[in-house]
């Protein structure tokens, strides 16, 4: 036999046709180095996980494959910063975040280098790799970093928009993405500015504050909501440090109940910053942190374990009206 | 290509024995289709390249207790290339340590059987895995634990080709050399490839044999379908009560072993076979047998 006879058979290599947002991080990074900028790219064994593959074969003068050494990559790194390079290195949030975090701690933050780390494959995106390849800890790793910025874009064009708009930025930045499936919610000439939420719909009764993947099913939950008369705003948070405070407050103060959605643990990631910004501002709204609440998450295709997290827009609006309740 | 260095009597394997094995092999091989027809994506190359070395250690060298996962005098197996274990998973329900029906909701919601090893909810798994690179210092602790615990277990870990990438390995063969953990037994699945395409192309790891001797290891080279000779290397290995050191196995194998378009396209590490390449594949497996 030369190969399967059923288009519907199908191998790692092909990966990109089944996750078309996989061609969003390569796109914007070809840009950048067609534009001029010293952008280089590396990852650690997962180039088709990421599509970086579709980089390399762009620039390959610009693209560095490190093999499954995701510790050496990410001081690699701050080590190329150092030269003037401005290096986009990726892996699987669990590995970057997790595995890598005291060399993004020491080498890259506190060394103040502007080196962007891609954490693809967030939250429970890889369903049924089981918890060594579930991230739901790196916003709050990540968070606690100083001088480290954390972007959580919903879909394949605010990230771009993101990578574009803070190719310049002095210092780090984290870029926590899902797995290239998730459906685009913003048009395509979408802009991103590192620190500012999008306002999606203001709400007198309560506001949603969620970020990443969670925004399109955010949307989806808002507008049944609001369908059946319930007075719902939404919030997008791509940036979860610096957290834009002006935009939860004023959420807080035109309704003083606020549900955070995050594929995160709802210790320390988007419910805890914003519990945080709430907290310190003495403003007095009651808040829901939905998420991952504590636990390991079980294992199953991503579809199903967000059904059963109730992180699906239904279950999405099921918390609000529980809320709301 | 085995090493008949180790100075022990002969350790040969029966016919019978032979076709055993053999037919264990086939066993994990049809069951990794069939696993991941549930799932719909899985790494078949990844546990065809091993299936000779899970039937092996699992069927010939291994000391275990049928239905005892947690009898402590067992010897025990780690996975680094934990992404094989859909090979692993019909082994442990062979041995009775879990209910083969578990096996039918491979990967469903609420089922314990996912793409790679969970010590947290699978019985028989010694060590989670997913994260490569891992393995070795976990058997490095548990051979080490026999020691303080005085029992006479083996340690068996099984690291793959492309894992020799992660700076962990290296500092666990250090240590393992240092402590003379001669309990520890690594075994390399050298099928040549990674997620990304050939291991040499990738990272290269060559010289492999002589970087673990330089780490003051005892090294065996041995071809990983064989399994006489594969059975008959680690009876070996095991009959050495002189040895004071660990040993590491380099298996050389082929990745996707079996069916004939997965040994030379890399890409079928991970994907799908649908309904009818499954039929096909396992046509060519019985064929070949």
């Amino acid at each position: 036999m030369t190969g399967p006879v059923s288009a519907q058979s199908w191998h790692y290599r092909q990966l990109n046709a089944k996750a078309p947002g996989l061609s969003y991080l390569s796109d914007a990074l070809i840009e950048l180095v067609d534009e001029g900028y010293p952008v280089v790219a590396g990852t650690a064994d997962l180039s088709y996980s990421n599509g970086l593959v579709r980089f390399a074969k762009a620039h390959p003068e610009r693209f560095i494959q490190f093999g499954i050494s995701e510790q050496n990559m990410v001081s690699a790194a701050a080590g190329l910063a150092t030269t003037g390079m401005i290096p986009y290195v990726a892996s699987f949030a669990s590995f970057l975040a997790l595995l890598t975090c005291e060399q993004i701690r020491t080498d890259v933050a506190y060394s103040a280098l502007p080196v962007r780390l891609i954490g693809h494959h967030a939250g429970i995106a890889l369903g049924f790799y089981g918890t060594s390849h579930h991230a739901t800890e790196d916003l709050a790793i990540m968070r606690s970093i100083a001088d480290l910025a954390v972007v959580a874009p919903a879909d394949g064009v605010q990230l771009a928009a993101a990578i574009k708009a803070t190719v310049t930025h002095p210092q780090p930045i984290y870029f926590r993405i899902g797995r290239g499936q998730e459906p685009i919610v913003y048009p395509v000439d979408a802009e991103f500015e590192l620190g500012k939420a999008v306002v999606h719909r203001e709400g007198d009764e309560l506001t949603l504050i969620v970020c990443g993947t969670m925004l399109h099913p955010a949307v989806a939950a808002v507008d049944a909501l609001r369908a059946s008369g319930r007075s719902v705003g939404l919030i997008d948070m791509p940036t979860i440090k610096p957290i834009d405070r002006d935009a939860i407050l004023a959420a807080a103060r035109r309704a003083p109940l606020v549900v955070t959605v995050e594929e995160h643990n709802t210790i320390g990631g988007l419910g805890g910053a914003v519990a945080e910004v709430l907290a310190d501002a003495g403003v007095p709204a009651r808040l829901v942190r939905h998420g991952i609440d504590d636990e390991y998450s079980l294992i199953a295709p991503p579809t199903h374990l967000y059904r059963h997290y109730r992180l699906d827009a239904p279950g999405i609006e099921a918390v609000a009206r529980e809320a709301l309740s | 290509m085995t090493s008949s260095t180790l100075d022990v009597p002969a350790q040969e394997l029966t016919d019978a024995q032979v076709a055993r094995l053999s037919e264990r092999a086939l066993f994990v091989r049809l069951e990794t289709l069939r696993l991941i027809e549930i799932a719909k994506v899985g790494h078949y190359a990844s546990a065809f390249s091993a299936a000779e070395i899970f039937a092996t250690l699992y069927y010939d060298t291994m000391r275990l207790r049928r239905g005892e996962p947690k009898w402590a005098d067992r010897d025990r197996f780690l996975m680094g290339k934990g992404h094989a274990a859909v090979g692993l998973y019909p082994i442990l329900a062979d041995w009775g340590f879990f209910s083969k029906e578990l096996l039918d909701g491979y990967t469903r919601l609420g089922n314990p059987l996912g793409d790679h090893p969970d010590v947290r909810h699978v019985p028989g798994i010694d060590f989670s895995s997913g994260s490569i690179g891992h393995a070795l210092s976990g058997g490095l602790g548990m051979a080490l634990g026999a020691r303080f615990q005085h029992r006479d277990f083996n340690v068996y870990v099984m690291l793959g080709d492309g894992e020799m990438q992660e700076g962990q390995v290296w500092e666990a063969a250090l240590c393992a050399a240092h402590h003379r953990a001669r309990n520890l037994i690594a075994i390399v699945d050298r099928n040549g490839f990674q997620l990304d395409g050939r291991v040499d192309d990738t990272m290269g790891i060559e010289p492999l044999g002589a970087k673990w001797r330089a780490f003051n290891w005892e090294v065996h080279e041995v071809d990983g379908h064989d399994v006489r000779a594969l059975a008959s290397l680690l009876r070996k290995v095991r009959a050495d009560a002189a040895r004071q050191g660990p040993v590491c196995i380099i298996a050389h194998t082929v990745k996707g072993k079996g069916v004939s378009y997965m040994e030379s396209e890399p890409g079928w590490h991970l994907g799908y076979l649908a309904p009818e390449d499954q039929a096909l594949a396992i046509a060519e497996l019985r064929a070949k047998k």
